[in-house]
């Protein structure tokens, strides 16, 4: 089985988040960067736990510039076989599923993986736009995903519910928390991810329908009001003819 | 030239997300002087939805419709679209408008924001959409500058506002024979519980400090009592003390409650990111330093098991004075 996974590279989920002076653009300095944790924690572990038990290869593709490569050697490090970035700025979804839907046309990948959102975008949005070019089915908020004789089973988050489908591959899907577990990359696989290959291809002309303009900082509370907690009913009065929250 | 909305059924009623969705494009639609045209899957009493301020509601027809496939309900969103000229589709950022939102984004090339939480600024032909972004920590504007364009509304970002108003209904034949979907539907678990998380309005919420999943009696009580929905911590979850849907925070569900009540949860940074769209925060705590109280508008500091038994009677009370 010939598995992409798509990863993207976000700030660390501890990240303090700040914005140049004018609010137009995130501001990275000092920022650690890291997988996705879906991308990662999920479909990349997931997608190698499937090549172990069956055989095959695991390719992680990511879109953007040069600066990201050490987040795609981690993947590597992790266990995926090679690596592809696409050296475009990923600041459009729909520019983003466009790249990657270019370069996996014709390579016959029977799933094609990622994480349910990005951390930072929050748009759960690739995954179904790369389908939607590719003409493939598409599968969200997958939990567990096991393939048989060519045909994929997969248990996914639905309103109010979980739903069993099955379907046959090729297929896209998001991953979402509980299909597999971290992965901490050892030595060996650190050492190994150094000479694995990692090819860069050229950005196709894609289209940019939205652009961020700018950014805000969410705002903080005031001051928390504390009830002594010897009368918590207290509480609920607040609740009621103040806060008219009940 | 109309506003498309997609609405949805659940038990039997217009969903409270659909509604919203309806308002949205409601307000859309006055500024662009159209109407709105919601289109649905499935039958219901779909008066709400003109209530809401829909002027048309089609019912979409095809017997490829009875699963929530993308392939399918995305192709024939597009039909109805094409037949009503819409050039804005609005959905709810619900599982459904996760899946379908985007998909139908990319078939159009239509600028999608998903997970709006105000109304579109309109300036010519461009839509400027504020969106949370960074999990919560912050809002960015999107400019939408293609012609087609689509929004998805974050549930809970706007109260529903009915009216008196009603729409003209209609049956719309879709028709699908040239696309088919390998997606067979196997098996569907509903969760039991009455109230589904991210819709809920009240949440009570709890982690390590309960000591033990044993202990959430008290839990299910207060949010039994107060009609709310519980939820937990990431630990919590991890540990399989609760389920996993029940996970809220950057990396399980991101809710924006009227009430978010926190107790034994200490509010690390990615806990915060899923609950801090909520309106009003209470902390329960036992360690004043707990760094949540710093995000709460309410505080309580003491012993949890002491604290929301007492609590408990408080509501019980409550909802006897004020019935």
């Amino acid at each position: 089985m010939k598995i992409l996974v798509c990863i993207s590279n976000v700030p660390d989920t501890t990240t303090k988040i700040a914005f140049s002076a004018d609010n137009s653009t995130f501001n990275a300095t000092g920022v650690q960067f890291v997988i996705n944790p879906y991308d990662e924690w999920y479909a990349l572990v997931r997608a190698l736990e499937l090549k172990e038990a069956q055989g095959g290869s695991v390719t992680i593709l990511h879109v953007g510039g040069a600066d990201s490569e050490a987040t795609i050697r981690k993947g590597l490090a992790i266990g995926a076989d090679d690596a592809v970035r696409i050296d475009a700025e990923p600041n459009d979804a729909f520019a983003v599923a466009e790249q990657i839907a270019a370069y996996a046309k014709d390579k016959g990948f029977d799933l094609i993986m990622a994480g349910k959102e990005t951390i930072n975008y929050n748009g759960s949005m690739v995954g179904a736009m790369i389908a939607e070019l590719m003409n493939l089915p598409f599968v969200s908020l997958a939990t567990k995903l096991d393939v048989v004789a060519g045909v994929a089973t997969i248990e996914h988050d639905i309103d109010g519910g979980t739903e069993v489908v099955e379907c046959a591959l090729p297929l896209v899907l998001s991953a979402n928390k509980g299909m597999a577990e971290q992965r901490i990359p050892n030595m060996k696989g650190i050492m190994s991810a150094r000479t694995k290959p990692l090819q860069v291809v050229p950005a196709v002309a894609t289209d940019k329908l939205t652009t961020i303009t700018s950014y805000e900082l969410a705002k903080g509370r005031t001051e928390c009001k504390f009830i002594d907690a010897s009368t918590p009913e207290k509480l609920i009065e607040l609740l009621h003819n103040e806060a008219k929250a009940i | 030239m109309s506003v498309l909305v997609y609405t949805e059924i659940a038990k039997g009623k217009i969903k409270k997300s659909s509604l919203e969705a309806v308002n949205y494009g409601s307000r859309i639609a006055t500024q662009l002087n159209t109407s709105v045209t919601a289109v649905i899957v499935g039958d219901a009493d779909v008066s709400e939805l003109g209530k809401a301020g829909a002027k048309k509601v089609l019912k979409l027809k095809n017997d490829k419709l009875s699963t929530l496939d993308g392939m399918y309900l995305t192709a024939a969103i597009e039909q109805a679209a094409n037949a009503e000229e819409a050039n804005v589709i609005i959905f709810s950022h619900d599982f459904t408008g996760k899946e379908m939102a985007p998909r139908l984004a990319a078939k159009l090339k239509a600028g999608i924001v998903a997970g709006a939480v105000e109304n579109p600024t309109i300036s010519g032909d461009a839509f400027a959409v504020k969106k949370n972004v960074f999990s919560g920590k912050a809002t960015a504007v999107y400019s939408i500058h293609s012609t087609k364009k689509i929004i998805s509304l974050l549930p809970n970002s706007f109260p529903v506002e009915l009216t008196e108003g009603t729409a003209e209904v209609s049956d719309f034949a879709v028709n699908l024979d040239a696309v088919n979907s390998p997606i067979k539907v196997k098996e569907v678990k509903k969760v039991t519980t009455e109230l589904n998380l991210p819709d809920a309005e009240l949440v009570v919420s709890a982690g390590r400090g309960l000591k033990a999943p044993e202990n959430w009696g008290m839990i299910e009580e207060l949010a039994k009592e107060l009609g709310a929905a519980t939820a937990c911590s990431r630990p919590v979850a991890d540990m399989h003390w609760r389920p996993h849907h029940e996970h809220v925070g950057q990396t399980g569900v991101a809710i924006r409650p009227n009430l978010y009540i926190a107790i034994g949860i200490s509010g690390a940074i990615q806990h915060l990111a899923g609950v801090n769209g909520s309106k009003t925060i209470v902390v329960i705590n036992s360690d004043k330093e707990a760094p949540f109280f710093k995000s709460a508008d309410y505080g309580i500091v003491g012993d949890a098991f002491e604290i929301v038994p007492k609590l408990v009677a408080a509501v019980k009370n409550f909802k006897a004075n004020h019935n």
